[in-house]
């Protein structure tokens, strides 16, 4: 009986589960090259578009209903659609590909094996946006993904996929790889484009919006990576095909990221709409011996789930309903090993860390959760610092300038909600009472070296 | 205590930072015009033209960050601003390697922290600190979008994937011996300086540096070895130098075998969050 087969039986089969399409030849040898993307059949999506006029492929785009992978879900066409034309300002499209969100490893894989997808991508959203110029924002701690992607710019350049009068069309296309130099808030598109610009990346006040005043205060899209490489696909298969996969309001294929405490942590490529339990049960579970105690749908800034969410459909509808959000997709799965205090406390530090400075709630509000989470964690909290937390928490969330503070409020209350028995515990015990040896990766180990965290 | 803080210190203005030797700056100031012209704002070269200078001297110094004001039109205040807002811009000399763990929180509990605490006291440096020779600056660093791949450390940007104390130390024993290193994921590596300027965007002209480590590291294509019914590759905790790629999971076993799970106290089918691996130990 094949592998295949085997699951089956309990209706996990994962040839039925998954669908690889960005990630359907990372396995071959130079996957990222554009011969091997060129087998397979890479840079027809751009044939198709630019035989079609630009308003009808942002319309045709619009129709796929591609929703923004970067975690807000905003549909794509929409987006493009918003750039006004005939305005005589140049129009630019710049791409996210500051991948930082704790626990989120989807696009920085996808660029390493397969850059082409996201260079066609760009191209086909220029010529529907009406731009000559675009941008890839990567964040800069990633060095092997930026050589590759600058060789695949290059690639594309020698091909005529990129530069002047591409393929015949006519259409001009520069486009610029720019290598961040470590910030997160720079992930947030406002900030990104400020720091574009070669200033501190703070967010910017909104409206107007980045497609009316965005780059240069120029018309702009700005778009997360996997949203615009999952665009060639849609073209050259088709839009009814990425609609046969996920749901009426969230169609198509996304990669899951599956780490932690998991048999086999990963990138699942799968039609949305996959649950938590299906991933796992295809893959091994859990590790051996241990039960899924807390997760994240989308990284550290969607609020956590516990196992009795393991069967919440990992769409946007589906995990918004259960009170998340869908995120990125990293599903950081933690066993019963881990504490969640120390959990959200070092999560909150990263916020307080990443916090620009910019607006009082965010940069004030961090800075005491953290004080209040580490007196917790070491023992030396009192009961009335929960209430605390949740108040500052709430002080923050929606009260802040961007999006960091709503997603360092996140960890606070869902984790209240959850377990808040677990924070009492650390009160009352005036101390921790998990062995953070028990959740290393080697704990289980027998042949590991004993002593490790000693 | 550098230098420059000893300046501030008696509470009296700086004179104006040095320039480069002639020769130095006739180099960068061809670099940065190509840099420049890559973008329709000027201004937008600054962060690239930041990782030029650090390519010079290995930190953004003052020289620095007055060669890139005067390129760009404008204040050394605005370029400090800009140069003190980003966590790659080192602020003062450091070593040729940088060593990061990441100690947020997921890969801080597969073992991140036992890492760094071992590599703290393994090098006799705290976070951010740099060893005598020179050689290894350690710090703690945030996600760095690995996660299936913890608990990760970087070496100069590079990716050093599954790592445990172990192998960290041998990683940095072969660092300050000077003897080749090579990441998981990445090219073989260089200096800090010449990280930074592949990071200023001149690509990386060593033969064989983008297609070193070959395509997508084993965690990334476990989801497509499962679709196409090939037995995953799994999270190996392989020491440094061995490809964990080529090693069978334990927990690939049970999912081709023929047999159904036995039941094991670990084991509870009922359990809310399903079968766990059946190999307890």
């Amino acid at each position: 009986m094949t592998l295949a087969a085997e699951l089956d039986k309990n209706g996990t089969s994962p040839d039925k589960l998954l669908a690889p399409v960005l990630s359907a030849f990372w396995d071959e040898p130079e996957s990222w090259t554009l011969e091997t993307y060129r087998r397979h059949d890479g840079y027809e999506g751009l044939r198709k578009a630019l035989a079609m006029s630009p308003d009808d492929l942002i319309a045709y785009v619009k129709d796929s209903g591609l929703r923004g992978r970067g975690g807000a879900g905003f549909p794509t066409g929409m987006k493009w659609q918003f750039i006004p034309q005939g305005d005589g300002k140049p129009h630019y499209l710049v791409v996210n590909a500051d991948e930082s969100e704790p626990g989120t490893c989807k696009d920085i894989p996808l660029l390493f094996a397969n850059p082409h997808s996201l260079i066609e991508g760009m191209v086909i959203a220029c010529y529907a946006i009406r731009s000559s110029h675009a941008f890839i924002y990567l964040r800069g701690e990633v060095v092997p993904v930026l050589r590759r992607l600058h060789e695949a710019v290059r690639e594309a350049y020698e091909a005529g996929y990129l530069g002047k009068n591409i393929l015949a069309s006519g259409l001009d296309l520069e486009l610029t790889v720019h290598a961040g130099a470590g910030a997160y808030i720079c992930g947030e598109e406002t900030a990104l484009l400020d720091s574009l610009e070669g200033r501190r990346g703070q967010p910017r006040l909104r409206p107007p919006f980045p497609a009316v005043a965005g780059l240069y205060a120029c018309p702009t899209v700005v778009n997360n990576v996997e949203s615009i490489a999952s665009v060639p696909a849609i073209l050259h298969r088709g839009k009814d095909w990425f609609r046969s996969m996920g749901s009426e309001k969230s169609p198509g294929f996304t990669l899951y990221s599956l780490s932690g405490h998991v048999t086999s942590p990963g990138q699942y490529e799968a039609p949305l709409g996959i649950t938590l339990r299906q991933l796992l049960d295809m893959s091994g579970g859990m590790r051996a011996g241990h039960r899924l105690k807390f997760w994240t749908p989308g990284g550290s800034s969607t609020p956590m789930f516990t196992e009795e969410h393991l069967d919440v459909p990992l769409d946007y509808e589906g995990v918004g309903a259960a009170g998340s959000m869908l995120g990125t997709k990293a599903l950081q799965c933690f066993d019963e090993t881990t504490c969640v205090v120390r959990a959200v406390t070092r999560w909150t530090e990263f916020y307080a860390h990443e916090s620009c400075g910019k607006c009082t709630p965010c940069r004030e509000g961090t800075y005491w959760l953290v004080q209040l989470l580490r007196d917790i964690e070491a023992g030396r909290g009192q009961m009335s610092d929960l209430d605390k937390l949740n108040d500052i928490a709430d002080n923050i969330n929606g009260k802040s300038f961007c999006a960091l503070g709503d997603g360092a409020a996140s960890p606070i209350f869902s984790s209240l909600k959850y377990f808040r028995e677990e924070y009492e515990q650390h009160i009352t015990g005036q101390g921790c009472p998990f062995d953070p040896a028990k959740s290393t990766v080697w704990a289980d180990d027998k042949n590991a070296h004993r002593g490790v965290n000693a | 205590m550098t230098g420059i803080n000893q300046e501030v210190s008696l509470g009296m203005p700086q004179l104006p930072a040095p320039g480069y030797p002639a020769e130095v700056r006739a180099r960068l100031e061809a670099d940065a015009k190509e840099v420049i012209a890559r973008y329709p704002g000027s201004r937008s070269a600054l962060l690239p033209l930041l990782h030029l200078v650090q390519s010079e001297e290995g930190y953004v110094s003052r020289t620095g960050m007055a060669f890139c004001a005067e390129l760009l039109d404008l204040t050394t205040a605005e370029v400090n601003a800009v140069a003190t807002f980003y966590t790659m811009y080192r602020r003062r000399p450091s070593g040729d390697y940088q060593v990061g763990v990441c100690t947020n929180t997921l890969c801080a509990v597969m073992g991140g922290d036992a890492i760094f605490d071992r590599l703290k006291d393994h090098l006799g440096v705290g976070n951010d600190e740099t060893t005598e020779d020179g050689k290894v600056t350690l710090q703690h660093i945030e996600c760095n979008a690995a996660c299936d791949f913890a608990p990760v450390v970087m070496v100069n940007w590079e990716f050093f994937d599954n790592q445990t104390p172990e192998s960290a130390t041998e990683l940095v024993d072969d660092l300050i011996a000077g003897r080749t290193v090579e990441p998981t994921r990445g090219a073989p590596l260089c200096t800090y300086k010449d990280t930074a300027r592949i990071l200023a965007g001149f690509p990386d002209e060593r033969p064989g540096a983008v297609e070193a480590t070959g395509g997508a590291g084993p965690a990334s294509l476990i989801g497509l070895k499962l679709a196409k019914g090939e037995v995953p590759h799994a999270r190996v905790v392989a020491p440094r130098g061995e490809s964990p790629r080529d090693e069978p999971h334990k927990g690939a076993e049970h999912l081709s075998s023929h047999d159904a799970p036995e039941k094991t106290s670990a084991s509870d089918p009922d359990h809310p969050s399903g079968p766990v691996a059946e190999e307890g130990k």
